[in-house]
């Protein structure tokens, strides 16, 4: 990981944040199994965002409706492994199926669209979204296949052989529970991703992508073939989709067209831009910060609330989210170009604009 | 043919709506490229200050001709404020950042005044108090009322007054200058930053009495309906052709009639295998079916692809 701190020691740093993974469950444990669950999202956060970071960061392209993928990918899961169904699929079959069928949908989304200029694509894909969403909403009839705004419920957990990852465990001598086990699925899934995306960011491909993000026409002239590389983005980072909105069905157990709405698609995109386009130590630190600050809100709110004005003067909730919107805003006035961004970014922002 | 003489009637007046928030988004688009993504929320604010003002005035007794427009009047002052801050705050300071830079404070924005109006009205749905009196007209076995004539009258007018400031006055032609060439219009003594402003100002004006219209046509509003108001006008813009004011325009109208005829007749379409609650699906369909044919809008102009 390019993280760079110790350049003397590179295994220091790698050691040190090996160590910060590993404990963090059981400190989050500390505070109650909520922030497992919310440590849990923050990873899933960085897996989605990351995989958006392809399409957006790299690629260049905006696609407002990356939750559709997600959406695809947990609702494979969840007609798979429930009892809606009556399927019991182990996930390690439904995995590789529902990212193939999120990409499925990349492919059928960008093959007739991905010639749309930048803010057109944008829409097409907002739309693409929607529909989606109206459809998981509304499929319970003539033939129930969603189960409509209710959900799917009782979605079987991870399991492997007899080793479940929703009952509380014992392993080497430490209670382990669910969420905590998640916490390490996760964390390994997300460095998985975190491994494609370095090497793809200096491939033959990954330079192909920001060739065509910094420049289309330059980028035909040089001989690559920018249809076929960006349908290659969108698919990638379509499959990336999928796989998180399985994990995420088996981890909540319950899934819902509610948890696929354009909001969500908003966020991620926001992890993105906010921590740093294209920069993966950014787009980590969007991810992990956009997911803590609304619990952070949601916590620290009311009593500071009570603490300066005595008593809940203002509903909590819409606080909360009013504070997010505005350190969105803040944010961005004050850092262009995300918190952290590559090095070469910042470069080419501190010349003058033309 | 009632159904589709009484659809056509729903869709022109829902159209009629959505071209008068479709022209704020492409006035914007076309003068800096940029998605206003808040402009949905403008419109909400304006629906909600109209409400509140007809409430009081009509509390103190004053007729509802008159409270209707001091409302109306009163949202469009607010929301013309409003869309003056929401570009010096969040947009100006960022002229020059990164393209996604100004859509992230832009939803942040959208975040902030959902909230702030849920704040200030309540999280529940608030009924219009009715202020004209319904009078239901037929025609053909269809029918409309004079809310919906009101609607449509004061849309055309609107989109008449819009068309003559942007290619009659001075100011519009500054901004269709800053539009072809900001760096040239400066050049030639345009100030760019007030013609951005006004592009703001006049789109949010628009949207302040699109507001008042949906408030009073669906004696109904909630914090949230700015949200998918403002993507279908958006939507709207972009099928018309993003920039163009004729497209947006024409793109409402085709908006609102597609949606309308799609809900009357889905059903009949796919043997009652769909309903009437796919109604949404339908203005995204035919912006995907009409960009892939015309990938800058029925009405964009082709342009190549940047140098």
């Amino acid at each position: 990981m390019n993280l760079r701190f110790g350049k003397s020691m590179p295994w220091l740093g790698v050691v040190l944040v090996a160590v910060v993974l590993l404990a963090v469950p059981f400190v989050a444990a500390l505070g109650g199994q909520a922030w497992v669950r919310i440590a849990n999202f923050a990873i899933l956060y960085i897996f989605l965002a990351l995989g958006l970071n392809i399409v957006v960061g790299y690629a260049g392209l905006l696609d407002l409706g990356y939750v559709a993928f997600y959406a695809v990918g947990a609702y494979t899961y969840a007609l798979l492994a429930s009892p809606h169904f009556g399927i019991h699929l182990p996930f390690w079959m439904i995995l590789p199926i529902g990212a193939a069928l999120a990409c499925f949908f990349g492919v059928i989304l960008g093959a007739p669209t991905l010639k749309l200029r930048g803010d057109y694509l944008a829409i097409v894909t907002l739309g693409f979204g929607e529909i989606i969403r109206i459809f998981m909403n509304n499929l319970n009839a003539p033939i129930n296949v969603t189960n409509g705004a209710q959900g799917i419920t009782l979605i079987d957990p991870i399991r492997f052989g007899d080793f479940s990852f929703a009952q509380t465990g014992h392993l080497f001598g430490f209670t382990i529970s669910g969420p905590q086990k998640y916490y390490f699925l996760l964390v390994a899934l997300a460095i998985v991703v975190i491994v494609i995306n370095i090497r793809l960011q200096d491939s033959r491909v990954g330079r192909a992508w920001q060739a065509i993000r910094e420049d289309e026409v330059a980028a035909k002239a040089c001989g690559i073939n920018t249809r076929n590389v960006k349908l290659l983005a969108f698919a990638m980072g379509a499959s990336f989709g999928g796989i998180a909105g399985g994990v995420f069905a088996a981890m909540q157990g319950f899934v819902s067209p509610e948890s696929f709405s354009l909001m969500e698609s908003i966020t991620i995109l926001a992890m993105v831009v906010l921590g740093g386009m294209g920069h993966i130590p950014g787009v980590i630190l969007g991810a992990v910060l956009l997911t803590a600050l609304p619990e952070a809100l949601r916590y620290g709110i009311e009593p500071l609330q009570r603490m300066i004005f005595g008593r809940m003067f203002l509903d909590p909730e819409s606080l909360r989210m009013l504070v997010f919107g505005l350190a969105l805003v803040l944010v961005m006035r004050f850092r262009p170009a995300g918190l952290w961004p590559s090095s070469q970014r910042r470069r080419e922002l501190a010349e003058p604009a033309d | 043919m009632d159904t589709l003489l009484q659809q056509l009637i729903n869709g022109i007046t829902l159209g009629a709506v959505y071209a008068l928030v479709a022209l704020g988004y492409t006035m914007v688009y076309g003068i800096i490229g940029l998605i206003n993504f808040a402009h949905g929320e403008v419109v909400m604010i304006g629906t909600m200050v109209a409400f509140t003002v007809i409430v009081y005035l009509a509390a103190a007794g004053v007729p509802p001709i008159a409270a209707l427009t001091i409302a109306l009047l009163v949202s469009v002052v607010v929301c013309m404020i409003l869309g003056w801050a929401l570009e010096r705050v969040a947009y100006r300071p960022l002229r020059h950042a990164p393209r996604l830079t100004p859509l992230i404070t832009a939803i942040g924005m959208s975040i902030v005044l959902q909230n702030v109006s849920m704040i200030i009205w309540g999280r529940n749905y608030i009924t219009f108090p009715p202020m004209i009196d319904k009078r239901i007209y037929e025609i053909g076995g269809a029918t409309f009322t004079n809310v919906q004539v009101a609607i449509v009258t004061m849309a055309a007018l609107m989109m008449v007054g819009l068309i003559f400031l942007v290619h009659r006055t001075k100011i519009g032609m500054a901004m269709r200058a800053t539009a072809q060439n900001p760096h040239v219009a400066s050049l030639m003594g345009v100030n760019i930053d007030q013609v951005i402003a006004m592009a703001f100002i006049i789109g949010s004006a628009l949207g302040a009495v699109a507001g008042g219209m949906v408030g009073s046509y669906y004696e109904i509003a909630h914090y949230q309906m700015g949200f998918m108001l403002g993507l279908k006008a958006f939507t709207a813009a972009v099928l018309g052709g993003i920039g163009n004011l004729a497209g947006a325009m024409a793109g409402g109208i085709l908006l609102g009639v597609i949606e309308a005829l799609g809900a009357g007749y889905i059903g009949d379409l796919t043997g009652n295998f769909l309903g009437s609650h796919y109604q949404d699906i339908f203005a995204f369909i035919v912006l995907i079916i009409v960009l892939m044919f015309r990938p800058s809008g029925l009405f964009g102009e082709r342009t190549g692809d940047r140098a």
